[in-house]
């Protein structure tokens, strides 16, 4: 029985006869994955650190004042207790410096003593170099993570775009792009609480984001491997042409803007048994209307 | 990060005293601080507390603060529980001033950091003092302001008291 179980582990749950069958760059990528899944650590909460968080947030307010000139409105409408889920349009390829701009400005207005989680990809918490995230509070994107998060009373911050909308191309800069997904939704109607749309700007203009590669990622079974629907190519620093962004790239010094609007309490506003697609609507319009609004107050690209 | 600014108030301690002692009143005379409301039973004295935020570049800075010492018309000073590590100090003295009327000489001070930051939290917080200095300097001109204007408006109002009692 264990002998199976480690088998099967080993050719990642699959027959060992196919496992045999398949072509050996197959089964290199497949082994590859393998390696990948078995670093994603488990939903662990306990892993964040306040003290942690504390001593390194004079670094992440450098970062963000200086490099991102970074600007934080709207936190009074985030709920001072309980539970809430907060939901952001994604940008800026892997980097993501609107998640380090919010996580900053949560931290320092409600005190790192807050527990505060953030759903990450899988592969981001998968690199060595990033195992410090966990530390902030970041946590794999999966459901019994969120459950966990919520369940603790904690505040979680969400990305429903994900992979999706971070690589969008720069001239679809001003879209907010969850792709339809609703997950967030039927998050927030199981433990019952509050949405707070969190929109940013300015994180999609730290490189040139030329496309999601989504053809080349399906090309290359990246979906079925790592749960990758992309495989982006963008114009960084230092690469120049870069194709995946694994390895990152340093962002452009692009003034990002957040804001935090006011919390939506979905029974009360659309009833007991809420529609999905209406809520889905509701708060995607909101949030683009905002982000108009946002872009409006923008007149040049990265200057802000 | 130590910051220290002063300011001379024509009004005697006992005036600039009323409005530092009156955590409600902070946000009518702080420049740069978002927040500063009462989280104790008690609004004033020693172990008052107060949770306070201040903008400082990208993010608002602050904490749960408590009242560590308190003499009247001469000295109030806190220190931070929970947020950044902060002192803060209010330090009131008389001054005579030249038409033989008492005014007040205002100091307010902040020292602030984050303990076990190490190199970038010195550099943070030399690249964050010119913007507290700022704040403070603002906020003290703005109490000399409203303590001077409070002061003008009780002698005019003792003086068209003194009128009406001498016609009367």
């Amino acid at each position: 029985m264990e002998a199976t179980a480690t088998e099967a582990a080993r050719t990642n749950g699959r027959p060992p006869d196919e496992e045999a069958r398949a072509s050996l760059p197959t089964r290199l990528l497949r082994s590859v994955a393998g390696q990948v899944q078995k670093r994603i650590p488990a939903a662990d909460l306990d892993e964040r650190d306040p003290d942690y968080i504390r001593e390194n947030l004079p670094a992440a307010w450098l970062l963000s004042s200086l490099w991102f000139r970074g600007e934080v409105r709207g936190l009074g409408n985030i709920p001072e207790t309980g539970p809430v889920l907060m939901v952001g349009n994604h940008s800026g390829g892997n980097m993501t410096p609107d998640t380090t701009v919010f996580t900053l400005a949560f931290c320092a207005y409600f005190g790192v003593e807050r527990p505060f989680y953030q759903l990450a990809h899988n592969l981001v918490l998968s690199m060595p170099q990033l195992g410090f995230l966990r530390k902030y509070g970041t946590v794999a994107a999966s459901h019994a993570n969120s459950q966990k998060a919520l369940s603790a009373r904690a505040a979680l911050l969400v990305y429903p775009g994900g992979d999706y909308e971070v690589h969008r191309p720069s001239w679809e800069r001003n879209r907010v792009d969850f792709g339809r997904r609703k997950g967030f939704i039927r998050l927030a109607l199981e433990h019952d609480v509050p949405i707070v749309p969190v929109v940013s700007i300015g994180g999609q203009e730290t490189a040139l984001f030329i496309s999601r590669g989504e053809r080349l990622a399906k090309l290359l079974a990246l979906d079925r491997m790592f749960r990758l629907k992309v495989m982006p190519v963008s114009l960084s620093l230092p690469w120049g042409l870069n194709v995946g962004d694994m390895l990152g790239h340093l962002p452009l010094p692009a003034k990002i803007t957040v804001e935090a609007l006011p919390p939506i309490y979905l029974r009360e506003e659309f009833g007991a048994e809420p529609d999905l697609d209406e809520v889905y609507d509701h708060v995607t319009r909101l949030m683009q209307d905002t982000l108009d609004a946002m872009a409006a107050e923008r007149r040049l690209p990265v200057l802000g | 990060m130590r910051v220290a600014e002063a300011i001379e108030v024509s009004a005697p301690p006992s005036v600039v005293w009323k409005v530092v002692a009156d955590p409600t009143r902070y946000l009518h005379f702080l420049a740069g601080f978002t927040r500063w409301e009462v989280v104790s039973d008690e609004p004033g004295g020693v172990g008052a507390r107060y949770r306070m935020l201040m903008r400082v570049g990208s993010a608002e800075i602050g904490g749960l603060i408590e009242v560590v010492e308190w003499a009247p018309e001469r000295e109030l000073a806190w220190t931070s529980i929970t947020g950044i590590d902060q002192r803060g100090r209010w330090r009131l003295r008389e001054r005579p001033r030249e038409d033989g009327t008492m005014g007040a000489w205002v100091q307010l001070r902040m020292t602030a950091g984050v303990a076990g930051s190490g190199i970038l939290g010195w550099i943070s917080e030399q690249v964050a003092a010119p913007t507290v200095r700022g704040h403070l300097r603002r906020s003290l001109q703005q109490l000399k302001r409203q303590v001077e204007h409070e002061e003008l408006r009780e002698r005019a109002a003792a003086r068209r008291r003194a009128r009406a009692g001498a016609s009367g």
